[in-house]
């Protein structure tokens, strides 16, 4: 992309992109650590997402109004418009996601005292690596503009709905041999749920990638591979 | 660009060159412009947009080394026949300059004008409707109706420029050609002319040649963008300041080196 | 660079700010110098010329002897016309005498040197008075009559009693009775209308020479300059202007015409004798032939103001005037004209005035003749502004190379007037130029 004639407009777009990379290097720790305090029960660890979160949420907070600034001051149209408005979205969708690491490590903190359901933390943490992978690549395409990328990061979406949909059916085995699992079972389901949602947000920011780069949203509609919405019971 | 031709199109242009001496100053431009639509021609200085606008109603003609090859109909008239009177084709095609050039007249006669040498009204009352009927299309009656007497070129450089619009509009033409028509003029006062250009849509096709992209895309449906004397680009506005297809363009519209 | 205090000049800026105000003394100085060498030239030219609108006359009552004015008694003008003016000079030298007898005035004068105080043009205008009502013949008649040039002198102060001692013209005695006479009010100095309305008069009586036939014939050539030169010379700028084409033979016309507004003016005298005289043979020295030369020579000066008037006008009036559809002669005669009128008007007056003035071409078409009738506008022997004339400008350079001092004084009055038609053109101009120049 060819510079802009006015040097003030590139470095205000390169220090809002610099802005989204930390957010986004920010995020992919909370995922990790989050799932990871659950698995090795670390409440200081869950701790520090929860204070983490805070950090992301004023990050946010500057990305915005530094877009804002750039809008007002510099009028963005075609690319550099499409740009304002992706930082815009990817923000609010990373800030989402760092919600959902802090209420699983507030969901950390309550199961530490519960018994552990075999296998699910190590299942939740591929889910999450899953997860935190496909935002790495997100950012990896978002920062070269790869829209190739992108669409194979939109697709990868599917693995983590799959995963959910097993940890759902092992959960629901669980709370049917034995009612006492169900509480930890529903704090766990929930986290799983988390994380298959932060999956739906790291899918809406490749779309927004693309969107970016050729100026139109994807028309396909995107595979989705959650089908609990469905389910009625264990067959 | 779109290559299906527009049905309703007021102007269509095939392989329009024009040449001045020994420069080559528009290169086989194709468009069609539509009727009840505001165009925007954008560009660098001296792409060509002034130059092909003026082709529009042959002000051309009035520049010796100045010559039009191709072809630009009205109405699927060839304005370039040899028996269209430039006269009778400027009646039709108003503009509006640059530089707000009321004549050093009262109000009255400014926009009177027009009408009077067309021999548009056969009365004073007749006069009288046409010029009250045109400043209220400029939105200037309101503060010109007092003084219509007093001199055109009293009035503030908005008003000035709306003067103008009236007396171009005082003709009855059916397209309007503005050639920067905001560019001597403060952000209020092109705010008001944008608002007027944005009512003379509903009766006129307007065609409009400006430096300021934004005002293009506030004011304009379709926009064209020409470079070195060609037509790079055409497409609705909101395509061409969204996701511009020519990285040319992109590049002048977002004020890139390119 | 550091900068020093903004309290204290460095040696730049001193050395620049002396040679700007050294710049501005020279400025001063020209102007200064120009201011003197006008104030000197007016001056010099009011206090030798104011006198020229001033005239001694002595009223003095001549008895019209019907004896000697009509012999045959019967008032027969044929008679009456044999009478010349010898004739008259002994009645007014009767009725000078009698007047100085009547004051009881004590002189040794002879009676011919007390009728030589009076003009040589006095005996005319009492014969003309006589002639044009033969019944005032054999009673005596009270006359205003011009006194001769050196009475006239003395009492405008350029006659002194020492230099009539030495002047064969005239006497000390005769200064001195004048003063008496003066005195008892018989003779007195009034303002000059004769200076703006006689004719021109022989060499010896500068008393009675006037500006008549010289400002009748500037105004004839003047009509003439501006009923051809100003729309000949418009159409000529206007089309060159606005609807030649850009092309070689333009710029060669366009180079000509700054040429001929250099060349020198007595060029044109000799082409308005070669051309109006001997080869459509115009009469000579008629305004006709002058308003003709001074025609060609004022084009130039019309048709470059013209242009540059026009030129002024901005473009943008233009690009309105077609946009709304005006063809180009309307937008030419509707809106750029009228723009460029107060030019145009400055510039022809101005180009008059330079006409009014020139002397060079019309010496060349023979109208420094000496002339005493009023040249008639049309007549069907000479046709229009065809009889013979003379002008303002040439009128001074005829009256410089006469002899008696008299005509200094005449031709300084006749510049005065002059200056005087210039300054009110110029005046004009102005005023046009204020009243119809429009802002935009």
């Amino acid at each position: 992309m060819n510079e802009h004639i006015s040097s003030a407009y590139n470095r205000d777009l390169e220090a809002i992109q610099t802005l989204v990379m930390k957010m986004g290097g920010m995020v992919e720790d909370a995922i990790m650590s989050a799932a990871k305090s659950l698995e090795t029960r670390d409440i200081e660890l869950a701790e520090k997402v929860r204070t983490a979160d805070k950090q992301i949420d004023a990050l946010e907070l500057q990305i915005n109004e530094e877009a804002a600034r750039i809008i007002a001051l510099r009028a963005p149209v075609s690319k550099d418009l499409r740009a304002i408005l992706t930082v815009l979205r990817i923000a609010a969708s990373m800030e989402r996601i760092g919600d959902y690491a802090k209420n699983m490590a507030k969901r950390t903190g309550t199961l530490v005292d519960m018994p552990q359901i075999a296998g699910s933390d190590a299942a939740l943490r591929r889910m999450a690596r899953e997860v935190q992978s496909m935002l790495k690549d997100l950012l990896d395409s978002y920062l070269r503009l790869d829209v190739v990328l992108a669409k194979d990061v939109r697709q990868r979406d599917q693995e983590v709905d799959q995963m959910y949909n097993a940890l759902f059916r092992e959960f629901l085995t669980f709370m049917m041999e034995d009612p006492r699992n169900i509480t930890t079972c529903m704090h766990l389901h929930f986290m799983a749920k988390n994380v298959e949602r932060m999956g739906d947000l790291v899918t809406n920011m490749a779309e927004q990638v693309i969107y970016l780069v050729t100026g139109e949203m994807p028309e396909e509609a995107r595979p989705k591979g959650d089908k609990t919405a469905y389910m009625v019971g264990l067959s | 660009m779109k290559d299906t031709p527009m049905t309703n199109a007021k102007i269509s242009a095939k392989g329009v060159d024009v040449h001045y001496a020994d420069t080559h100053a528009i290169k086989d431009v194709n468009v069609e412009i539509a009727d009840k639509t505001v165009t925007a021609f954008i560009g660098p200085s001296g792409c060509g947009k002034s130059t092909f606008l003026r082709c529009i109603n042959r002000m051309n003609d009035t520049i010796d080394s100045c010559r039009v090859t191709g072809d630009i109909r009205i109405d699927g008239e060839d304005i370039y026949d040899a028996k269209v009177d430039p006269v009778q084709l400027r009646a039709k095609v108003g503009m509006v300059f640059q530089k707000p050039n009321p004549f050093p007249k009262s109000i009255y006669d400014n926009v009177a004008y027009g009408p009077k040498i067309h021999g548009l009204a056969r009365n004073k009352a007749e006069l009288d409707e046409i010029v009250e009927k045109s400043l209220r299309k400029a939105a200037l009656w309101n503060e010109a109706k007092d003084r219509l007497l007093s001199p055109g070129t009293g009035l503030s450089g908005g008003q000035q420029q709306r003067l103008c619009i009236a007396r171009a509009i005082a003709t009855a033409p059916e397209v309007l050609l503005m050639d920067e028509p905001c560019s001597a003029l403060d952000p209020i006062a092109t705010a008001q002319v944008e608002e007027l250009i944005d009512e003379l849509q509903k009766s006129f096709c307007v065609v409009i040649v400006t430096h300021s992209m934004q005002q293009a895309a506030r004011v304009s449906q379709k926009t064209a963008f020409f470079h070195l004397g060609s037509l790079v680009e055409y497409d609705d506005t909101d395509k061409i300041f969204t996701n511009p297809e020519d990285p040319r363009t992109e590049s002048y519209i977002s004020g890139r080196i390119g | 660079m550091t900068h020093k205090s903004l309290l204290t000049a460095d040696a730049r800026i001193k050395k620049r700010n002396a040679a700007e105000a050294r710049f501005k003394a020279y400025g001063l100085g020209a102007i200064i110098i120009a201011m003197l060498a006008l104030s000197l030239l007016l001056t010099s030219v009011v206090s030798t010329g104011s006198s020229a609108f001033k005239q001694t006359y002595a009223t003095v009552s001549v008895p019209l002897t019907e004896a000697k004015l009509d012999k045959s008694g019967t008032r027969d003008l044929a008679v009456m016309k044999k009478v010349t003016t010898i004739g008259y000079t002994s009645l007014l030298r009767d009725g000078m005498v009698a007047a100085v007898e009547e004051l009881g005035l004590d002189t040794t004068l002879s009676a011919k040197d007390i009728g030589g105080m009076l003009s040589k043009e006095a005996a005319a205008t009492v014969r003309n008075r006589v002639l044009a009502n033969p019944d005032i013949v054999g009673t005596s008649v009270m006359f205003k009559l011009l006194t001769n040039g050196r009475i006239d002198g003395y009492f405008k102060g350029r006659v002194t009693m020492e230099s009539a001692a030495l002047d064969g013209n005239t006497s000390p005695e005769e200064l001195q009775l004048a003063q008496e006479l003066a005195d008892a009010g018989v003779i007195a100095t009034t303002f000059n209308w004769a200076f703006l309305t006689a004719p021109d008069a022989s060499d010896q009586r500068p008393e009675a020479a006037g500006l008549g036939v010289a400002i009748l014939g500037s105004l004839y050539m003047m009509i003439i300059v501006l009923v051809l030169a100003l729309p000949i010379g418009v159409a000529a700028s206007i089309y060159l202007e606005e609807f030649a084409p850009k092309n070689r033979w333009t710029d060669v016309i366009e180079v000509n015409i700054s040429n001929l507004a250099a060349v020198p003016s007595i060029v044109y005298g000799i082409l308005g004798l070669a051309i109006f005289i001997n080869f459509m043979e115009f009469n000579q020295s008629s305004p006709m032939v002058g308003g003709l030369v001074l025609t060609l020579m004022t084009l130039p000066t019309i048709i470059i103001s013209t242009r540059a008037s026009l030129k002024s006008v901005p473009p943008s009036i233009r690009d309105a005037a077609l946009g709304v559809g005006a063809s180009k002669m309307q937008s030419v005669f509707h809106h750029v004209l009228p723009l460029a009128a107060p030019g145009i008007l400055t510039g022809t007056i101005i180009g008059l005035a330079q006409a009014l003035g020139e002397t060079a071409p019309l010496l060349l078409i023979g109208m420094v003749a000496f002339v005493r009738e009023y040249p008639a506008a049309y007549t069907a022997d000479a046709g229009l502004f065809g009889e013979a004339s003379t002008a303002l400008p040439v009128q001074v350079f005829n009256w410089t190379q006469r002899a008696d001092p008299g005509f200094v004084e005449r031709a300084s009055g006749a510049i005065i007037t002059l200056l005087i038609f210039l300054l009110i053109m110029n005046a004009i101009a102005i005023f046009l130029r204020r009243k119809f120049e429009r802002r935009w």
